[in-house]
């Protein structure tokens, strides 16, 4: 789903159109444990992930899931002086409270998968907003559709994929 | 010792086709684990009470980056590993919860070769519990052309997803 861009949309907000936020550097490298432990949770048998020589002949050795790539910036639960929990999808978290949308579901989900990821990666990854829509009327709530890319790269700069997620902010039993 | 790879070439899918149906009972755990496979920490992946009394759910569900891993496992579990996915869109209408048997099923929508003679197919998705259809997915993914050819060994412009 695309968002039409709102004319109503404050300033601040749409200043932050297709600029890039939140240039991290994921907490840890790209690791096999965690590779297995997706795969397993949906019982994924794809040899590529789980024999070393299907994965040595087809990709030059292990490879991560591609659908995996969200998992490698999924901050910490806890980490030791962290005061307050990092949120994935920061531009998500932050529509939601400046535009005081207190509820908020995320509907439409694309991502492209370029450079295969790869056991000892460490990835970059920034957001950028791509549009606000303005109010809607749903069977949840009142509140406005956004679209936010995150970008991920290696550690080489290789563009490794980009998801792109539609959201839905709004206030519940707001509706007309 | 050599792998033996067995896979689907381009030749062997055809506008139309129907994807071997898979179905699978979702318990509590599947998505208590799938989300900590995506390092999700969200309550409403592993707190009944928080889902329920705080979001009105009717239980905990199923995490959307977790159903990406279980779109991709269905595509591969037919493509073999030499299939290389392209591209994933979904959007989901309806949740999935311990107790449901979700199906998914899915039908070959277009098969091609892009101009760098990459092999492509789209695949049109529909993981659902009983009658109802809670997420639609459009899958594009490589296959090979010939047996010898390999989508995983593009790079830069010879990768178009």
């Amino acid at each position: 789903m695309t968002a039409a861009m709102a004319q109503d949309l404050p300033e601040s907000i749409a200043a932050l159109i297709d600029q890039p936020q939140y240039d991290e550097t994921g907490d840890f490298p790209v690791e096999r444990g965690y590779i297995w432990t997706s795969c397993a949770s949906v019982e994924n048998g794809n040899p590529l992930y789980w024999d070393d020589e299907v994965a040595a002949s087809l990709t030059g050795g292990p490879i991560a899931a591609p659908s995996m790539l969200s998992t490698w910036f999924r901050p910490h639960h806890w980490a030791p002086g962290l005061e307050t929990q990092k949120l994935p999808l920061q531009v998500h978290f932050d529509l939601k409270e400046q535009l005081g949308l207190p509820e908020a579901v995320m509907s439409d989900n694309t991502t492209i998968f370029y450079e295969p990821v790869r056991p000892g990666d460490v990835l970059r990854t920034c957001q950028r907003l791509r549009s606000v829509s303005g109010e809607k009327h749903t069977k949840l709530g009142t509140g406005r559709f956004w679209v936010i890319d995150v970008e991920y790269r290696n550690q080489r700069g290789d563009l490794v994929g980009v998801e792109s997620w539609t959201g839905f902010g709004y206030r519940r039993g707001a509706t007309t | 010792m050599t792998a033996t790879i067995t896979g689907l070439t381009l030749a062997d899918v055809a506008v139309g086709d129907e994807l071997p149906e898979l179905r699978y009972e979702v318990s509590a755990t599947t998505i208590v684990v799938g989300a900590l496979a995506t390092r999700d920490s969200r309550p409403q992946h592993h707190d009944f009470q928080f889902a329920t009394e705080r979001n009105g759910l009717k239980n905990i569900f199923l995490s959307s980056p977790n159903q990406l891993a279980w779109f991709e496992r269905y595509l591969t579990d037919w493509t073999g590993p030499t299939g290389r996915l392209g591209r994933l869109s979904f959007r989901m209408t309806e949740s999935v919860y311990p107790g449901d048997t979700m199906v998914f099923t899915a039908t070959v929508a277009a098969v091609d070769t892009d101009d760098v003679d990459c092999g492509w197919v789209e695949v049109e998705i529909a993981l659902r519990v009983g009658t109802t259809t809670c997420t639609i997915c459009k899958g594009r993914i490589a296959v090979p052309v010939t047996p010898d050819d390999n989508p995983w060994a593009r790079r830069g412009e010879r990768w178009q997803p």
